[in-house]
């Protein structure tokens, strides 16, 4: 059963309050089983939708989002106040054209933006509000527990089959969750710079993130909660060491090089370097949008992925027999998730005679290419979606 | 001069031979891949012509891109690096066209082909073309012909053969040749097919239908 648009949980912060905003939901109140073990009593998914969903129902595309993303794809955050994440490449004649397709992107479990995670209301066996969030009691969750719910939302929205399940980064990795879990209602996946694991150097980095969180002496354990308070400094310096991640060395070089915030020469009393201010400024915004609980489940969840191994150890077991169709796309200077990360799934694929198509786009711009203006990856997105769509009928 | 020449990798290809001799040799609705696809014209024109499920193999970014904006399945690739991840018979045809004298280990690719499918079809420029033979023996130098018009230096063409050479290949490999022929450089056929000394003098280029044993 399905209630819409409840009311998020009211937290306060002093650093920062969180806006209150009234998230576009679909609540369930029958259980989602987690591959934990534990049973999440009743669940909520908050989602947006673009474009219209045509009467065959079959040009619905699911945009997975990232690790830090949400459900506000393409209009005004109404948390931030900044477009949506991939509002460049979302509208009338763009590669997610919202005339020809209906596009959906919900808040991932575990997320902070109106899906049930740490953040929201915990519920009981019997799924009764407990007057307090989830915290460091919601289970460890995984991306194919992402990828369950979603399918509840979807089913929800009376689409079986999904023209495409497009995503880059953790998004990539829901996509290829969906394809390996659900391959009779895919059509087409497009994985975007992303992995079918979380490889050492992945799990390390995300391990530095979340220990910055916990040495902050506001996390207090993840009941930071209880006196409104928020691990601002902590989970401000998680964010600067991923940023850095998803930026390549030539990038940053270009964009800061060695230049001085408001000198021209190194003083040796308080000089602040370009890029050391860009990365505070990206920490301390960070913070007054994302709670650190979520974080760190989402982080988790990643750190987890292992698509070979829930396959008995083969990536192409997972798409044995598959008649989805795949686009990989990967860009030339992401060392967070290289090529090489792609080329696997890409390889993993060709052995399962999966049809696959893969590109790895060259640019300076790191991981977040993905986001970025990058024209040839857009035409090959758009055109790769068009010629799905040509061969559904839609 | 400052040499304006792009790099290239392989050698341009001549999608008239491609399309009308290749084609001919494509059963309908056969699953076909072809290693150095270029924009994916020969893909198209098997899909709309013979039904066929065509996918691609591609070294360059802008034609893969152009591929896959068209909607036709295309890999970012490589014949010496991504065969040997295909399973066995996956294909029902393994298509080569005018790459094979370009590939680091030509003897090692064929073997991929016709491991991954049931049938290879190899096209190359022929280096014992009279005119190659003419040059070299008269000029003392490297030829520049129509069809091997890259200077020595700066040629993608690594594994330049003959078409008795290939035909030796294949004997050494122990592979069938189903059909051969030997064509000019606008693929129209020539009329050598009862001697390959002949056609290894006139013909530009060669096509070969191949099988295992």
């Amino acid at each position: 059963m399905l209630r819409h648009n409840a009311t998020p949980t009211a937290m306060s912060a002093p650093v920062a309050p969180f806006p209150q905003v009234d998230h576009q939901r679909a609540v369930f109140t029958d259980g989602l089983a987690l591959d934990c073990g534990v049973t999440l009593a009743g669940h909520t998914v908050a989602y947006r939708t673009y474009g219209k969903l045509n009467t065959a129902r079959s040009n619905a595309v699911l945009v997975c989002h990232a690790l830090t993303g949400d459900q506000y794809l393409a209009e005004t955050n109404p948390v931030t106040g900044k477009p949506g994440w991939w509002d460049n490449i979302v509208g009338p004649d763009r590669p997610l054209d919202t005339n020809r397709y209906f596009l959906i992107c919900a808040n991932v479990l575990g997320g902070c933006m109106g899906s049930t995670g740490p953040r929201e209301e915990m519920t009981d066996a019997e799924g009764h509000g407990m007057g307090r969030p989830w915290g460091t009691d919601f289970p460890n969750i995984t991306v194919r527990d992402m990828v369950r719910q979603q399918k509840r939302l979807v089913e929800h929205l009376g689409i079986d089959r999904l023209l495409a399940v497009v995503g880059g980064s953790l998004g990539g990795m829901q996509a290829l969750q969906w394809a390996a879990c659900y391959p009779e209602s895919v059509f087409a996946c497009v994985p975007i710079a992303t992995a079918a694991q979380h490889s050492a150097q992945n799990i390390a980095f995300d391990e530095v993130g979340r220990a910055a969180i916990h040495a902050d002496p506001d996390y207090r354990g993840g009941r930071y909660w209880e006196d409104g308070r928020v691990p601002a400094q902590g989970l401000s310096v998680a964010r600067m060491v991923a940023h850095i991640t998803y930026l390549s060395e030539e990038a940053l070089q270009r964009k800061f090089g060695r230049k001085l915030r408001g000198a021209q020469t190194l003083t040796l009393l308080e000089d602040v370097f370009e890029v050391q201010s860009y990365l505070r400024y990206q920490g301390s915004t960070f913070v007054r949008r994302f709670d650190a609980n979520s974080y760190l489940t989402i982080t988790r969840a990643t750190d987890y992925l292992d698509i070979a191994a829930e396959h008995e150890g083969s990536l192409a077991r997972a798409f044995a027999g598959t008649a989805t169709r795949f686009f990989v796309a990967s860009f030339s200077s992401d060392w967070l998730y290289p090529t090489s990360e792609s080329r696997h799934i890409v390889r993993a694929l060709n052995a399962a005679a999966a049809n696959v198509s893969f590109v790895e786009f060259p640019t300076d711009k790191g991981h977040d290419a993905f986001l970025l203006e990058e024209p040839e990856f857009h035409r090959a997105l758009g055109g790769f979606l068009a010629g799905c769509a040509a061969r559904l009928g839609v | 001069m400052p040499d304006t020449h792009p790099p290239i990798q392989y050698v341009a290809k001549n999608m008239r031979l491609d399309l009308r001799l290749i084609g001919e040799m494509v059963t309908p609705g056969a699953r076909v891949l072809d290693i150095g696809c270029g924009d994916g014209a020969l893909l198209a024109h098997l899909t709309t012509t013979k039904g066929a499920d065509a996918r691609g193999i591609e070294i360059d970014m802008a034609e893969v891109t152009e591929a896959v904006a068209n909607g036709l399945a295309v890999i970012h690739g490589d014949a010496d690096n991504d065969l040997a991840f295909y399973p066995d018979a996956a294909f029902d045809y393994v298509i080569l066209s005018r790459t094979l004298q370009a590939v680091e280990r030509p003897r090692e690719v064929l073997r991929q082909m016709l491991r991954i499918g049931r049938h290879a079809i190899v096209s190359f420029p022929n280096f014992g073309h009279w005119q190659v033979r003419w040059q070299l023996l008269t000029g003392g130098r490297m030829p520049m012909t129509g069809t091997w018009h890259r200077p020595w230096f700066e040629t993608p063409n690594i594994h330049p053969c003959s078409i008795r050479d290939f035909f030796d290949l294949c004997a050494l490999e122990g592979y069938t040749v189903e059909q051969w022929l030997a064509a000019d450089e606008n693929g129209l056929r020539a009329p050598w097919r009862r001697s390959s000394r002949l056609a290894n003098l006139f013909g530009e280029q060669a096509l070969f239908l191949l099988r295992r044993g």
